[in-house]
């Protein structure tokens, strides 16, 4: 009987007792589809400051520069370039004003240098190919697709901005409960 | 192998064409019905946000798709930019059986009297095409009932004091008001307003053999997956399939109607779906392609006789292109308000609509719909930091607390709004893309403010303890909500068909969609649509006599 790839890998990961890691493209480590190692270091300090965690899970845990990193080679093939021309110009601003990788920086340093690149205030020599403006709305953007979209898509990880929103998932209909203050009130009335 | 010649082609399984297919395959005429997307169902797309039709950031879940189509913008400053179907200016219609009736809102509106006398209640709106239609809202009375009682509506009659004659009422009870409809008809009704249920094509009861709907969060901009939702995919297609004279061909561009010399439609040159090129020919051609498609395609279909494109030779044709300027209110009450009572827009208040101080038109207000949690992350007040913890912090503690009123303002419609075809950028069957240029009358955004500033009254009388309004109006037009690219008219240098639909010089050519529309109510257009869909199709099938018009 002619056994197909998967079933002789999950075979062999039963075998050897253990899980099996297998890469999207066998004979390459990396775990990214898109962006190299650095540059996903740097995605993932961004979207991790866009979307930080607190008491609930931030972009990080939501695995939401999973979900950039497989739509780049996917509907967004075409931010491909905007994305490596962008991440290059976040390393060279973050090197010249701190001598320092982005991703290396403290909270405090990341977060004012994203407000500065909001506002379109970070130093124009690196940014002649790309409007850094456009260049933080577009990670924004994504870095919210990735944590409040559908899982199916490779970020919201175990739906973990649902929970944060109180928004049951999977819906139940007529057995998910809900804290309401009214409806309490009027529980408590009876 | 030559396609069977046929008496009736319908361009389009939408809202418009799903039912003239059934109108003109149930009186015995033979129709091949085309449409370029496929049969959508629940599980093609589930409750998957980001491929929606309301959030499209990873394709459309209804169609086209992002590989094949395109469109060319014209921004305001002249110069041009492509844009895909995924991406919010193209006005994207969904490509697929029913088309946006699968995953429409599923409001039900009729328009009001006022709506189809826009010119001779207001007057001339300087820089603008405001006119009155060639029909009235009692012409088109007996078809809104058609509709209601075949596609199926849930409403409560009477319960709008504003909603013009109905000689019948809604064919099943109205949808009971959800939380946040509860709150803000108390405030309206304080307020001396007379808020409603608002009518939807959506069972509330068992109707036409499907269950009753059990009230997703996801809704508007999916599919129903208990089929519950009413659209043309699952009342009249069926129907027209049934009958045994409609042939459904999904997958199929329409690239061209083809006109003989004497300037009569002969049929359409189409691409089946391994993209072959293919002739169909019939008696008859009804185009219900929604107002930018309608327009390209007859600009595609350049003849002797009409060297413009068909219906062409007075400039009309995709003139006048309107949508609906969306506009109103945000609040933010201290206690929850979302219920998850999907899908969460019961509630309407028809006041400013028409007789309003000052105000050309109006239009209705409305709870609204759920927002799923990526479209909420963009909904702050004014100001309201966009990311970091505060963004955090206001989607999880605001998401159930947020109230929201607005509604479609009816545009002035312009001679400037305009769909043209490109002259360099093609499609991937090589068919020059729609061009979308103009923008919307300057009138608008006055008009919106008007009604942002009445939502928010409401809203505060409702409790809320902070609000913003959030004004509509500007920019070019189009969405969802397209219609007026082939205005009807009994004037023909000013029009494009007859008020039948009917193409000036073509007699066996028609119209059947929003194109048609002169003006576009202050409403949601789906039901007008439909009941023009019948209006066209009764008219074809009382002139037919077995082989050719009477």
């Amino acid at each position: 009987m002619e056994t197909s790839r998967r079933e002789f890998l999950r075979q062999l990961s039963l075998a050897c007792g253990s899980v099996l890691f297998i890469p999207a493209c066998a004979g390459y480590d990396s775990p990214w589809r898109f962006f190299s190692e650095k540059e996903a270091r740097t995605v993932i300090a961004f979207a991790g400051q866009i979307i930080p965690a607190d008491q609930d899970a931030g972009a990080t845990d939501a695995n939401v520069v999973n979900f950039i990193d497989k739509q780049l080679i996917g509907p967004y093939t075409r931010f491909q370039e905007e994305y490596r021309k962008g991440i290059s110009a976040i390393e060279n601003s973050a090197q010249k004003l701190f001598q320092k990788a982005f991703y290396e920086l403290d909270r405090d340093n990341q977060t004012g240098f994203m407000e500065q690149m909001e506002a379109g205030k970070l130093p124009e020599e690196f940014w002649t190919e790309v409007n850094q403006r456009s260049f933080f709305n577009l990670v924004l953007d994504h870095s919210m697709q990735g944590f409040y979209g559908s899982p199916r898509h490779g970020g919201n990880k175990n739906y973990v901005s649902y929970k944060m929103m109180r928004l049951d998932y999977p819906h139940v209909l007529g057995q998910n409960r809900y804290e309401s203050k009214c409806a309490t009130a009027k529980l408590m009335e009876l | 192998m030559k396609n069977k010649h046929v008496n009736a082609i319908v361009v389009g399984a939408g809202a418009g064409g799903g039912i003239v297919a059934k109108e003109l395959a149930v009186a015995g005429l033979s129709v091949v019905l085309f449409e370029r997307g496929g049969w959508a169902t629940y599980d093609d797309h589930n409750d998957d946000e980001l491929i929606s039709q309301r959030t499209t950031v990873l394709g459309n879940a209804f169609g086209p798709d992002d590989k094949r189509h395109r469109r060319v913008v014209v921004n305001s400053d002249g110069s041009t930019r492509i844009v895909l179907p995924s991406e919010g200016s193209y006005s994207n219609n969904a490509a697929c059986v029913g088309s946006g009736t699968v995953s429409y809102g599923a409001m039900a509106w009729r328009f009001m009297e006022k709506d189809f006398t826009m010119k001779s209640t207001y007057g001339h709106v300087e820089g603008s095409t405001l006119d009155d239609w060639p029909i009235n809202y009692f012409d088109l009375e007996p078809y809104y009932e058609k509709a209601e009682w075949e596609i199926g509506v849930s409403g409560e009659s009477g319960a709008n004091p504003f909603e013009s004659h109905r000689e019948k009422p809604y064919p099943m009870p109205p949808f009971a008001y959800n939380h946040s409809a509860n709150i803000l008809a108390d405030a309206a009704k304080r307020l001396g307003y007379s808020p409603f249920p608002i009518p939807m094509l959506r069972n509330s009861v068992r109707y036409g053999g499907r269950p009753a709907c059990y009230r997703m969060r996801s809704c508007v901009g999916f599919a129903c997956p208990v089929n519950a939702k009413c659209g043309t995919h699952n009342t009249v297609i069926p129907t027209a399939l049934d009958s045994g004279n409609c042939e459904l061909r999904t997958h199929c561009q329409v690239a061209e109607i083809m006109l003989d010399e004497k300037g009569r439609a002969t049929g359409v040159k189409y691409f089946d779906e391994k993209d072959k090129g293919q002739i169909q020919t019939a008696d008859i051609v009804v185009v219900s392609a929604a107002a930018v498609e309608t327009a390209r395609l007859l600009l595609n279909s350049k003849s002797k006789l009409f060297p413009n494109g068909a219906g062409n030779n007075n400039d009309w044709v995709g003139r006048n292109l309107q949508g609906h300027a969306y506009t109103g209110a945000h609040g933010l009450m201290n206690d929850d308000v979302y219920d998850d009572v999907g899908p969460g827009a019961t509630l309407a208040i028809a006041d400013f609509n028409h007789d309003n101080p000052g105000i050309v038109g109006g239009g209705v207000l409305c709870n609204e719909f759920t927002a799923m949690p990526y479209l909420f992350s963009k909904m702050r007040p004014p100001g309201a930091k966009r990311w970091g913890p505060e963004h955090k912090e206001y989607q999880r503690s605001q998401f159930k607390k947020l109230i929201r009123l607005h509604g479609p303002f009816q545009e002035i419609p312009n001679f400037e709004a305009r769909v043209t075809v490109d002259s360099e950028v093609k499609d991937h069957w090589g068919i020059p893309v729609a061009r979308l240029s103009g923008s919307r009358h300057p009138y608008d955004p006055t008009g919106c403010q008007y009604m942002s500033e009445r939502a928010e009254e409401i809203l505060k009388e409702a409790g809320a303890y902070h609000t913003w309004q959030r004004v509509g109006g500007r920019g070019l037009s189009g969405g969802q909500h397209q219609a007026g690219t082939t205005r009807m008219g009994n004037d023909p240098k000013i029009s494009v068909t007859n008020k039948f639909g009917q193409v000036h010089e073509i007699d066996n050519l028609f119209i059947a969609d929003g194109s048609l529309c002169v003006t576009n109510g202050g409403f949601n257009p789906a039901l007008t649509i439909m009941a023009l869909g019948y209006w066209v199709g009764d008219y074809i099938v009382k002139n037919w006599n077995g082989s050719k018009f009477k």
